[in-house]
């Protein structure tokens, strides 16, 4: 029961200063679970991330479900998923309620506003992480001397086409995508 | 707004459906709201999407989940929330109990490899899509302060590695000092 608890507060902390979502957390993520708590090792986290590429869900979501099984079974799981997420929930939902509240004020009206556009260029951010990974794969350090995928290239561009001009259902997309990456890649 | 038991239940099987098929990160969340949330069912607008993922972004934990919640708190308050982010979790938490146990096959598995090879340039398409819709949102407005703001974001978060916290913050700062200087001109 100790564990679960620990396991709780230990991914509530890992929630609360995990801003910025994705890839920006992994650092963080590794300090807290391998380096401090030595609850896995380093190999371990490096296929937690592997793994999470793989299937869907949030990468902190990930991680904690995968430690909180190898520390606590099932409940350490869910504990240490509550955890993680509890923060996060509690702190949008006020936020967005004072957004709500407050529309009225210049200052929180520019806020918003300005915090629209910024985090639109983090999002721009993370489409060019994601567009170089499925264009010169995982292991680019520098793009030199890399091979680019013109599959993936083509895949990208179909997907774009059909989605500007049709504006079909992403999980479509995906399915349209995965195909293709079976029929091109194996 | 309609509340009830199967209101809740859309709500949570909708975001169970969404997470299940949140490939590459918590970003391709974004396009699949706008699909079930503004597309299809018109719960909310487009502006109103933006305005729940600078939110979900500016505050801890992960993104995907955060806007689900926001999503949920917006069409049925707290419960509505409560819905999504049990929608939103499950998933995840599911599969990565499943694949934890056999994580070594999983890994190094060829045929998912290519799937995931192709995804990774579906989820791309799909983020662009979304970043060409919201820039012109943005740019709609005629600001130039909120239009120079995106690249000055992607910039910094891209290019000069700055941590996200810090960008998020210097611009809530440069939104506050631009209404003092146009008040202190009118």
């Amino acid at each position: 029961m100790n564990s679960v608890w620990t396991l709780f507060t230990e991914f509530l902390k890992i929630g609360f200063l995990s801003i910025g979502g994705g890839y920006a957390i992994i650092p963080l993520i590794q300090e807290q679970v391998v380096e401090k708590a030595g609850w896995i090792s380093e190999k371990m986290f490096t296929d937690i991330i592997t793994i999470s590429q793989m299937t869907p869900g949030p990468l902190a979501v990930n991680t904690s479900t995968f430690v909180g099984l190898q520390i606590g079974g099932l409940p350490g799981a869910l504990a240490a998923t509550v955890g993680c997420t509890l923060c996060g929930i509690v702190i949008s939902l006020v936020l967005y309620k004072f957004f709500q509240t407050h529309q009225s004020s210049v200052y929180v009206l520019e806020v918003l506003n300005g915090l629209k556009s910024a985090s639109l260029g983090l999002i721009i951010s993370a489409a060019f992480t994601i567009l170089l990974l499925a264009l010169y794969g995982a292991d680019s350090q520098g793009l030199d001397g890399r091979d680019f995928n013109r599959t993936a290239l083509l895949i990208f561009l179909a997907m774009l086409f059909i989605l500007r001009k049709w504006k079909i259902n992403p999980v479509l997309v995906m399915a349209a995508s995965g195909i293709a990456g079976l029929v091109c890649y194996l | 707004m309609k509340q009830g038991i199967r209101f809740y239940g859309w709500l949570f099987g909708v975001n169970l459906f969404i997470s299940a098929f949140t490939f590459g990160g918590g970003y391709v969340v974004v396009p699949m709201v706008r699909r079930y949330f503004v597309a299809k069912k018109t719960y909310f607008t487009e502006e109103d999407l933006i305005n729940m993922a600078a939110v979900a972004q500016s505050t801890p934990g992960a993104i995907a989940v955060n806007l689900s919640a926001l999503a949920g708190y917006r069409v049925a308050g707290l419960w509505g929330a409560l819905a999504s982010c049990l929608g939103a979790v499950i998933p995840p938490l599911v599969i990565l109990t499943a694949v934890s146990s056999f994580y070594k096959v999983f890994v190094t598995n060829m045929v998912l490899a290519a799937v995931l090879k192709g995804m990774e340039a579906g989820v791309a398409a799909l983020m662009v899509d979304l970043i060409v819709d919201m820039c012109v949102l943005i740019l709609k407005q005629r600001s130039l302060f909120l239009s120079v703001m995106i690249p000055l974001s992607w910039i910094a978060n891209f290019l000069l590695g700055i941590h996200v916290v810090v960008i998020l913050v210097v611009c809530c700062v440069l939104c506050i000092l631009q209404v003092v200087i146009k008040r202190g001109k009118a």
